[in-house]
């Protein structure tokens, strides 16, 4: 059983078990609201789930790709409620657990997965397919382009069904952090995905003021 | 043989993240048992600046060693905390959501109240965990001074009495501090550069300007501070110097920069604790890091009379400490906590000590 958090588009939150699938799902479609909601999303979705977080055996979250600000308050409140409750934390990609949403509901085929960067620029993920488990195969990204790049940032761009997710389900991320956790397979690493370097320019020294 | 008195009240874990610093500290009422600081200044150095996503980012990498390291140091678990508590504002809006999602996040997993704390009350709450058996004496005047604020304040009471008397119209002094410290070719953090440097400089020798100080601007901005125009007239002075080919004389410069800065920065407090007729001033930011301001300060206050009060560097610099002192005091005069809806404001006013 795994509380589950994504804020790399909204905010969700989700109790998961991987024999009785999603105990509650509370979502937060508003971009800028993630530091206000985040508390009460995961209060109330522990209560409805009726789950004590004491027999909670996980944490997992979503690492994005997503904008900064928001993606942070998920990762900040996923690693304090794991150092909180001395659980273990969980990685994903975000983009990985769109698809695996995707597959989930019977959907099969090669997918690229597109979300909003701001800024005029998209994050996408490109999968085969999902694999003999039902886990996405990811063959490209996840990546950082201008929305009129894609064409030429993924490999055989036309043979990809696309995607565009408006919202990441933390459902998603808690169930397939179940099935990577039960088939063995690789987590994300413990940074959180940016893809973008800071908006910070090296000064060439003080401007004149005469 | 007394045993170990480890105080008593609140027992506070808080969460700081409005800047550059994360800083987790815990308190047992007004007994500090942990003041745990990582910062990210030497990754905004090349920047001679803090940069607010580098700081978010840092933030998010040094919270849980942080909050183990704080634990470790205090010698408790997590399960004997009475509550939370959380810088909520003012700050850089990205680094304040990150201390905020982490310590609701806390809250819930150990089923904890928490309480939002107001960033620069949290400073003047730094001088309640000084050990030296000294009280601070309300009401008194408090001069706040680091790389994101300049501000003046009224505390009558801690936990329901701060009133704003003034603050910079434009930067804040440690910002000065930086942007003349990269004039001069001095590195980031600016403040203990300037400082070193004018330790040989002579303050006297050129007169810059004193920001709002004209009659004119004191009917307007009697309390208020600004440093811009300083820094433009220390640049220009340069300049000059440099466009005639002489050479720059950097030590009188950082000296009479220097004194300029505190000079306005301490005739407004004094002023303040006079026309209010508050005899005590309350020193707070990292500027008091500096040992001019420190000095100035200490002569100033002796001769108009007025008791000065400088909690320790290490509690004047942002920390987590003085957020959780704060929540204990709220806790013991009955507060309720915050709820989990409050934000990240980062323009909180001074007014609001609890959101
Ligand atoms: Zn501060």
């Amino acid at each position: 059983m795994l509380l589950a958090i994504d804020t790399s588009a909204g905010t969700s939150v989700a109790v998961v078990d991987r024999d009785l699938g999603t105990l509650v799902e509370i979502g937060e479609a508003d971009t800028r609201r993630h530091a206000e909601v985040i508390g009460e999303a995961i209060r109330s979705a522990i209560e409805r789930s009726g789950v004590a977080v004491s027999t909670l055996s996980g944490v997992a979250i979503g690492m994005g790709p997503g904008p900064f600000t928001g993606l942070r308050v998920g990762i900040a409140a996923a690693q304090a409620f794991a150092f909180g409750t001395t659980k273990p934390l969980v990685r994903v990609v975000s983009h990985d657990a769109v698809a695996w949403g995707h597959y989930a509901a019977g959907n099969g085929g090669p997918l690229l997965v597109v979300t909003d960067a701001r800024r005029r620029e998209v994050y996408f993920s490109a999968y085969w397919g999902a694999d003999g488990e039902g886990l996405p195969v990811r063959v490209q990204g996840p990546g950082l382009c201008r929305p009129d790049e894609l064409a030429d940032a993924v490999d055989g761009y036309h043979g990809f069904e696309r995607l565009d997710a408006a919202e990441v389900s933390a459902a998603s991320v808690g169930l397939l952090a179940e099935g990577l956790y039960l088939h063995r397979r690789e987590f994300a690493g413990p940074e959180a995905l940016y893809l973008r370097a800071p908006d910070a320019t090296v000064s060439a020294g003080p401007k004149r003021v005469s | 043989m007394t045993p170990e008195i480890r105080g008593s009240g609140a027992l506070v874990l808080g969460i700081e993240t409005s800047c550059d610093e994360t800083g987790i500290g815990i308190v047992r009422g007004t007994t500090l048992l942990a003041n745990v600081i990582a910062s990210s200044m030497e990754e905004h150095a090349r920047y001679g600046g803090v940069v607010p996503e580098i700081a978010a980012r840092a933030h998010l990498e040094a919270l849980t060693p942080a909050l183990k390291a704080a634990l470790a140091e205090a010698d408790i678990t997590l399960d004997q905390l009475d509550a939370i508590a959380v810088t909520s504002g003012p700050g850089l809006s990205g680094a304040l959501m990150v201390g905020v999602g982490a310590a609701k996040a806390l809250a819930v997993a150990l089923d904890k109240p928490i309480y939002a704390i107001n960033h620069l009350v949290g400073h003047v709450g730094a001088d309640v965990l000084r050990d030296d058996g000294t009280e601070i004496e309300l009401p008194t005047i408090a001069l706040l001074v680091s790389g994101g604020h300049t501000s003046l304040l009224l505390v009558r009471d801690l936990v329901s009495d701060v009133e704003l008397l003034g603050e910079t119209i434009d930067d804040a002094a440690g910002e000065a501090f930086d942007k003349v410290a990269r004039l001069l070719g001095l590195p980031y953090p600016g403040g203990p550069e300037i400082d070193r440097v004018a330790a040989t400089g002579d303050p006297a020798a050129i007169r810059f300007p004193r920001g709002l100080s004209q009659p004119k601007d004191l009917e307007k901005h009697r309390y208020d501070f600004s440093f811009s125009g300083l820094k433009t007239a220390v640049a220009r002075w340069v300049e000059q110097k440099r466009d005639a080919g002489e050479p720059v004389p950097v030590a009188d410069v950082a000296a009479s920069f220097r004194e300029a800065v505190t000079d306005v920065l301490l005739t407004k407090a004094i002023a303040a604790c006079r026309d209010l007729g508050v005899p005590r001033l309350l020193l707070g930011g990292g500027v008091v890091a500096n040992a001019r301001v420190r000095e100035l300060a200490g002569v100033r206050c002796a001769d108009a009379g007025i008791e000065l009060r400088i909690p320790p560097l290490s509690l004047c610099t942002d920390n987590g400490a003085m957020i959780a002192v704060i929540a204990a005091q709220l806790i013991e005069s009955g507060h309720a906590p915050s709820g989990l809806s409050f934000g990240a404001d980062s323009t909180l006013p001074v007014t609001v000590i609890q959101a």
